[in-house]
């Protein structure tokens, strides 16, 4: 039943640029690199217990390590892609070693000061990373030599990456790892007695969170081709940080409903309010007040009442 | 007969800052011993578990299971050699399902725990084994309920199923008859005096009523000291246990 209604969405997102203008065709495809990212750090948040502060290391690393492959050593852009997600995958696995040394505050600290030492790298370090400037990424990707420059082509190829990693990430919640990554969060003395590796588990969570925001940086670098320092300040990680939250972490809809929810008031509502952070601020007010567990469990919960003051 | 025992504890010290919780605790469990740990509350009998089981290290002391040195072993591997633990305070979880609360205990000593691509509830033959589980302690028709909807006397039996579904060699029960009603107590007494001779059995206890009918040996401690070691007629009779608990 819920596969279905899946699969009738994403249809219906598929048909999206049938009928929607450019504008909003550009729209829908940073709702879902935002997605992508935001269901990446939900690995981490909502089935680990971890909470991130700084899950804009591996976007803005991936995207950077992208741009400047491409750019600088002439890489095509399929080795530099697999270069890019090779290294901010091994980034994940030494920041996870660092990271979780300390759970709670503590990682949400360490997390936080890894992605600063990032941001003010690439801000500093500008023989490197062309500082403040920026590196622009001369051209989109062309999988199966499919050109990806029109709004139209580059939102489809968004989707299709969103897709999968929708389903990876369903089956990674209901498979046998994390069933036990769900366990740590709950009672992770009761699983270190039972036998399993907590730190492990956690430790292969942070990289395969780390390979998928990996995945979103470059989305994000080929869509805007190009990348800012911004990409890995403390406000992308917040973001996205707050875009699971609340949707509802822990859950599949949520971040996705979260992130798309945040890029809509940034680029859209923007347009109408000047002060749309105020606008951001009542609307998270109201989450927290009349669904703290986020958007997407709190109409859960608030649909299975009426339904059950009906019968 | 040179079989090693179960659980030897040698010297086992435990301070936490300077207070020490046990003391030069020394005690060897042979294999399929029934033996019941017992002492008035702050006698240090959980924190002797938790060296046990590896959540704190001792301080000084070796810990020998199956002749096996395991004093720096993490916890985790512990299991893996065959140790299971219930806890006081049950420690289990809520929001799941008893199958999946046992199928958890089931998991951790199987491959397939690291499997990230293949939905859980596919493993058919991990189900029906939770299943005659649950049918072991007599929750088989619960088997679909969630944990936080069950009776705390039926939590305190999946605590034990948890544990009894990893076969363990060395089973440690920690005050599995506590806050449950006489009635229920006969049906967790009757659970443990099951488990079969292949796992050997160490239980913390206050209840003397029930506990002493499954004891064969008892281990009394008092202030993180072994007062008194011996078979249960012994120790029951011995001067000095009166005194702890009477005097």
């Amino acid at each position: 039943m819920k596969g279905v209604a899946v699969v009738i969405v994403l249809i219906a997102l598929a048909a999206l640029p049938l009928f929607a203008g450019t504008f909003y065709i550009n729209l829908a495809s940073q709702i879902l690199i935002a997605a992508i990212f935001a269901l990446s750090l939900n690995l981490l948040v909502g089935y680990g217990g971890l909470t991130s502060l700084g899950h804009a290391s591996f976007l803005g690393f991936a995207a950077y390590a992208a741009a400047w492959t491409s750019t600088r050593l002439g890489y095509d852009w399929l080795t530099a892609a697999a270069l890019s997600i090779a290294a901010t995958t091994l980034m994940a696995a030494i920041f996870g070693l660092i990271s979780l040394r300390a759970t709670g505050l503590g990682f949400l600290m360490i997390t936080l000061a890894l992605s600063q030492v990032l941001w003010g790298l690439a801000y500093r370090w500008a023989s490197l990373t062309n500082g403040d400037n920026g590196l622009t990424v001369p051209a989109r990707p062309t999988p199966f030599d499919i050109p990806l420059d029109s709004a139209e082509a580059y939102y489809w190829f968004t989707l299709a990456v969103f897709a999968i990693s929708l389903a990876l990430m369903a089956v990674f919640a209901s498979s046998a790892f994390g069933s036990t990554l769900k366990g740590t969060r709950d009672q992770p003395r009761r699983m270190r007695a039972l036998g399993y590796n907590v730190w492990l588990i956690r430790w292969i969570t942070f990289v395969y969170a780390g390979f998928w925001g990996g995945v979103a940086g470059l989305l994000y670098v080929y869509y805007n081709k190009y990348i800012h320092p911004t990409a890995l300040s403390i406000t992308t990680s917040a973001e996205g940080l707050l875009g699971v939250i609340a949707g509802g972490s822990g859950t599949l809809g949520g971040p996705v409903i979260g992130a798309g929810l945040l890029v809509l008031l940034r680029n859209w509502a923007s347009a109408y309010i000047e002060r749309w952070n105020m606008l951001l601020g009542f609307i998270f007010l109201f989450i927290v007040l009349v669904m703290p567990e986020g958007i997407v469990p709190g109409l859960q919960r608030i649909f299975a009442r009426g339904r059950a003051r009906k019968v | 007969m040179t079989q090693a025992p179960a659980l030897e504890l040698i010297e086992v010290c435990k301070y936490f800052g300077g207070i020490p919780a046990t003391q030069n605790v020394s005690l060897s469990v042979s294999q399929g011993e029934r033996r019941l740990i017992m002492g008035p509350n702050g006698a240090g009998k959980t924190t002797l578990f938790n060296q046990i089981t590896g959540d704190l290290k001792p301080t000084s002391g070796r810990i020998r299971f199956f002749g096996r040195n395991i004093t720096n072993m993490s916890a985790h591997r512990r299991a893996h050699l065959g140790m299971s633990r219930t806890y006081q305070i049950i420690t289990l979880f809520p929001k799941d399902t008893l199958e999946h609360n046992v199928a958890l205990g089931l998991l951790a000593l199987r491959g397939l725990r690291w499997n990230m691509f293949k939905p859980l509830a596919l493993e058919e033959s991990m189900r029906q084994e939770a299943h005659r589980i649950l049918d072991l302690v007599g929750l088989r028709e619960l088997a679909k309920a969630r944990l936080s909807e069950i009776a705390y006397g039926q939590k305190r039996r999946v605590e034990i199923a948890m544990a009894l579904a990893q076969k363990p060699r060395l089973l440690l029960l920690d005050e599995p008859l506590a806050g449950l009603s006489s009635e229920e107590r006969a049906g967790i007494k009757q659970l443990i005096a099951s488990i079969p001779r292949e796992t050997t059995v160490v239980m913390i206890e206050h209840d003397m009523d029930t506990a002493l009918d499954l004891a064969e040996t008892i281990t009394l401690l008092h202030y993180g000291k072994v007062i008194v070691d011996g078979t249960r007629d012994a120790v029951v009779a011995d001067a000095r246990t009166r005194e702890v608990y009477l005097g």
